[in-house]
């Protein structure tokens, strides 16, 4: 057997089972709660209309309670690295630019937006020439126009600059 | 012989100069799209889907646009198979097994071997389930014409049964991941009566979430996220594919006969029994280490463990449309969103599709043919360029490719709240697949969510609350008793493996 590297953990299964489990609780806990608020009983004229949510919310919990159960008794030899440092550091070196990218298309537009995004992504972690970076995020972004808003006339949403050339 | 017949009408209707242009356009786009990580056939599909939307509304638009998104699941399934042998990186998940003898090929420089092997068994494995389609598809509608709610919730029933009973995932996980997406088709509104619920006072949930946001997250971005981890570059083997090596490997290919029918059947069924290409790919290959009497060199670079995750996996992807246009019930993620389709351009999957959509219905299944042809002959003929592809650096193929993503979302609805619901499912995506949640049975949960509803509430409407309407026939009972069956197999399973052990 190969000897595992020694890494640092950002953190462990037994954390990552007990978050993901703790989410499909809120989750079940939210929809048993509106469907009971909703009628989840059965009367003369058929079932209510949480009826069938309500019974979705309880397998959810049950299956998720069995989930939560079994990590929080998890053996420590099985307790693996979830993630390591490095790795989380790169997942959320796109996650954050990217909900970044997605609060940017709301207000500049998805186009201006995009070559922001691939343009920071060749610069910071590609570390390309800026021509090769200015060739591509622009590129990508006029290839994307002419697609979408030229050939299959899907409006794509728009901010100033695109107001600015006549085409928003 | 009515079936040769319509067969031939299907290919009447799919033999255009603009469907077979949309034919190679779809299997370019969706040997593309399976080549990148991020992009596979259940959200390349979905992201697409849109742009199809004006396509449907012209005269005989829907068949175009159909054969436009089949023939990217083709390719879709046809590109995984390169990424696999040449990188030893599956671009989809059903591939996953072909990385254990296709890159040691790859390595010992049969690489050009390896990829005709996984292309001409991935063509005959589609073929063996379109011959299935064609033959049995028209059987089944009729059969299913006396389908009545009862009937319908219990093939529900027996789906999402199989998905416990036949996933490699824990079971308690499965239901978790499968309740959820019904959860999540529930919000909106109420199928049955109208009425809002579980929308807690957010208008952007009136219409429910729907199943193309949450594919192309859950897929798309959590797909990335994973791909991520293993860092920014990918290291693969160059392919040479010449006339003189696709021959060598055909002249080889026939000893590999009982495989490919075996894996045929693995795939088939697992296919219309709605377990998916991936499982049924792992599947095949076991089979086939077992009876191979070469199987204590499998992993080694054998052509045989490429032939049968290959021919198992682009069956079952196949024959998961039977289910899909025969009952409404898709056998597969990518089905699904093909069946999500056919419902936004205002076709009903069902039985009825057979009588009153004939020419939809046989010039998909001609275009099935055609495509799978058209499939074969694209990746033999341009394997280096789709290689070339995955060179190009993660730093500037991950922002393109959530670009994308985002767009796709955004075009579902024109909402950008779906495109923050992309955000989430893509974590969500993430932490699924590292944990062994299915995501499969979750989409399809998604897509039939109202559907099952609706069929459940109204049975329970005849019977008056009785749960025993579902035994009460011969047919339904039958499948009732075949769903509980699956779902408890684990169970059963463990039982008889004690009871061996003893």
């Amino acid at each position: 057997m190969a000897q595992e590297p020694v890494v640092r953990a950002a953190f462990r299964l037994r954390s990552a089972e007990i978050g993901i489990a703790l989410v499909f609780l809120v989750f079940a806990g939210l929809i048993i709660f509106d469907s009971i608020r909703q009628g989840a009983r059965w009367l003369a004229e058929g079932p209510q209309p949480g009826y069938f949510p309500f019974y979705l919310g309880v397998l959810i919990c049950a299956a998720s309670l069995v989930t939560l159960v079994r990590a929080l008794l998890m053996p420590a030899e099985q307790n693996r690295t979830f993630v390591q440092v490095g790795q989380f550091k790169l997942v959320l070196s796109v996650l954050v630019p990217s909900a970044v990218y997605v609060a940017l298309v709301g207000w500049i537009g998805i186009y201006v937006s995009a070559v922001l995004f691939v343009a920071l992504f060749m610069r910071w972690l590609g570390k390309y020439p800026w021509w090769k970076v200015a060739t591509v995020s622009i590129g990508h972004s006029v290839a994307l126009f002419v697609i979408f808003e030229v050939w299959f006339l899907v409006p794509l949403p728009k901010g100033p600059l695109e107001r600015l050339l006549g085409v928003g | 012989m009515d079936e040769i017949q319509s067969l031939m009408h299907g290919f009447g209707v799919a033999l255009t100069l603009k469907n077979l242009a949309l034919m190679f356009t779809g299997v370019i786009l969706g040997v593309i799209i399976g080549v990148l990580p991020g992009l596979g056939g259940a959200n390349g599909v979905a992201i697409l889907l849109p742009l199809t939307f004006a396509m449907a509304q012209t005269p005989d638009g829907q068949t175009s646009a159909i054969i436009l998104l089949s023939c990217i699941y083709w390719g879709a399934l046809f590109g995984g198979a390169i990424t696999s042998i040449l990188f030893n990186i599956p671009g989809e998940p059903w591939s996953v097994a072909t990385t254990f003898d296709g890159y040691p090929l790859a390595q010992q420089g049969k690489a050009g071997q390896a990829l005709t092997a996984a292309f001409t068994s991935s063509f005959i494995g589609a073929l063996v389930a379109v011959i299935l389609i064609t033959f049995l598809a028209p059987v089944v509608a009729k059969f299913a014409l006396a389908f009545g709610p009862p009937e319908f919730f219990s093939v529900y029933l027996l789906t999402f049964c199989a998905f416990v009973g036949m996933s490699k995932e824990p079971p308690y996980k499965t239901i978790a991941a499968m309740m959820a997406g019904f959860g999540l088709a529930a919000v909106g509104t109420d199928p049955v009566t109208g009425t809002l619920r579980l929308t807690y006072g957010f208008t952007h949930l009136l219409t429910g979430f729907d199943f193309l946001v949450a594919v192309i997250g859950l897929f798309g971005i959590g797909e990335i996220l994973l791909t991520l981890e293993e860092g920014l570059e990918f290291r693969g083997t160059k392919a040479k594919l010449n006339l003189k090596v696709v021959l060598e490997t055909w002249k080889e290919l026939p000893r590999y006969w009982l495989t490919s029918i075996r894996s045929s059947a693995v795939g088939c069924f697992m296919g219309i029994v709605p377990g998916g290409a991936t499982p049924a790919s792992f599947m095949s290959y076991g089979v086939a280490r077992r009876f191979s009497k070469d199987g204590d060199k499998f992993g080694s670079g054998q052509v045989e463990g490429v032939v049968a995750p290959e021919t198992a996996a682009h069956a079952a992807g196949t024959s998961a449309l039977l289910p899909m246009l025969t009952l409404g019930v898709p056998g597969s993620p990518t089905a699904a969103v093909l069946l999500g389709g056919l419902l936004i351009w205002g076709l009903q999957p069902g039985p009825l599709l057979f009588l009153e959509q004939k020419d939809f219905v046989w010039g998909l299944i001609a275009s099935m043919y055609l495509g799978n042809i058209a499939g074969l002959i694209v990746v033999l003929t341009c394997v280096p360029l789709f290689a070339a592809i995955l060179r190009i650096p993660f730093s500037v193929i991950a922002p393109i490719i959530i670009v994308i993503c985002s767009v796709g979302a955004y075009t579902v609805h024109n909402a950008l709240f779906d495109v923050w619901m992309v955000v989430v499912f893509g974590v969500l995506g993430y932490f699924f697949r590292k944990l062994q949640y299915p995501l499969a049975p979750m989409v399809l949960a998604i897509v039939l969510g109202d559907n099952a509803e609706a069929s459940f509430r109204q049975a329970m409407l005849f019977s008056q609350g009785e749960l025993s309407i579902f035994f009460a026939t011969p047919l339904v009972g039958s499948i009732t008793g075949l769903a509980f069956f699956l779902l408890f197999w684990p169970l059963i399973s463990l039982g008889l493996a004690k009871l061996r052990g003893r």
